[in-house]
């Protein structure tokens, strides 16, 4: 799992029909200081984030089994809201 | 999911044969602000897009997750075609 920050969200009308029901948030992934790392990308939100949130997102193919559908063409899904992030500095 | 814009298509008469009838185009990259980067992917169309659409794609093994590529030798799937993009500032 990796943290991200939602940053958008994508309206598309045309798409998979197991898509349907589902929001699609553009995500920056971010390191644990918050700092952006990588390019931006597209992931399914199952947990209802907001913009400027702070999230965690699974990729791959274990990205479609928080859904409820049996196959979903989706390579990236929200499945926390980071309330706070502790690290210890030694 | 990557943001993407088809900017062709592709032809292969002798393919596998579960390709057999799936439609390839080759999407490259975009930012947010709709410009074109270098990357390039051959993804199957599963939304009919057509040129010049921006689109999503999803890859890896999560491309075979529809309901024309399952099984099927296929790493990039178009998944949606984008209306608008809502980014905050």
């Amino acid at each position: 799992m990796y943290f991200a920050k939602v940053i958008g969200t994508v309206w598309a009308t045309r798409k998979d029909e197991n898509l349907v029901k589902f929001k699609l948030q553009f995500i920056q992934p971010i390191t644990a200081d918050r700092k952006n790392v990588g390019d931006p990308i597209v992931a399914v939100d199952t947990v209802g984030a907001g913009p400027g949130e702070t999230v965690f997102y699974i990729t791959a193919r274990e990205a479609t089994i928080p859904l409820p559908v049996e196959m979903a063409p989706v390579d990236a899904s929200i499945v926390g809201i980071v309330d706070r992030i502790d690290i210890s500095r030694e | 999911m990557f943001l993407g814009k088809v900017v062709g298509t592709v032809w292969a008469t002798r393919k596998d044969e579960e390709l057999v009838g799936l439609k390839f185009q080759i999407v490259k990259h975009i930012g947010l602000d709709y410009k074109l980067k270098d990357a390039f992917v051959v993804a199957v169309d599963t939304v009919q897009a057509g040129a010049g659409d921006v689109v999503l794609v999803c890859s890896g093994s999560s491309a075979r997750q529809t309901a024309q590529t399952k099984n099927k030798p296929v790493d990039a799937v178009i998944m949606a075609v984008v209306d608008k993009l809502d980014i905050a500032d």
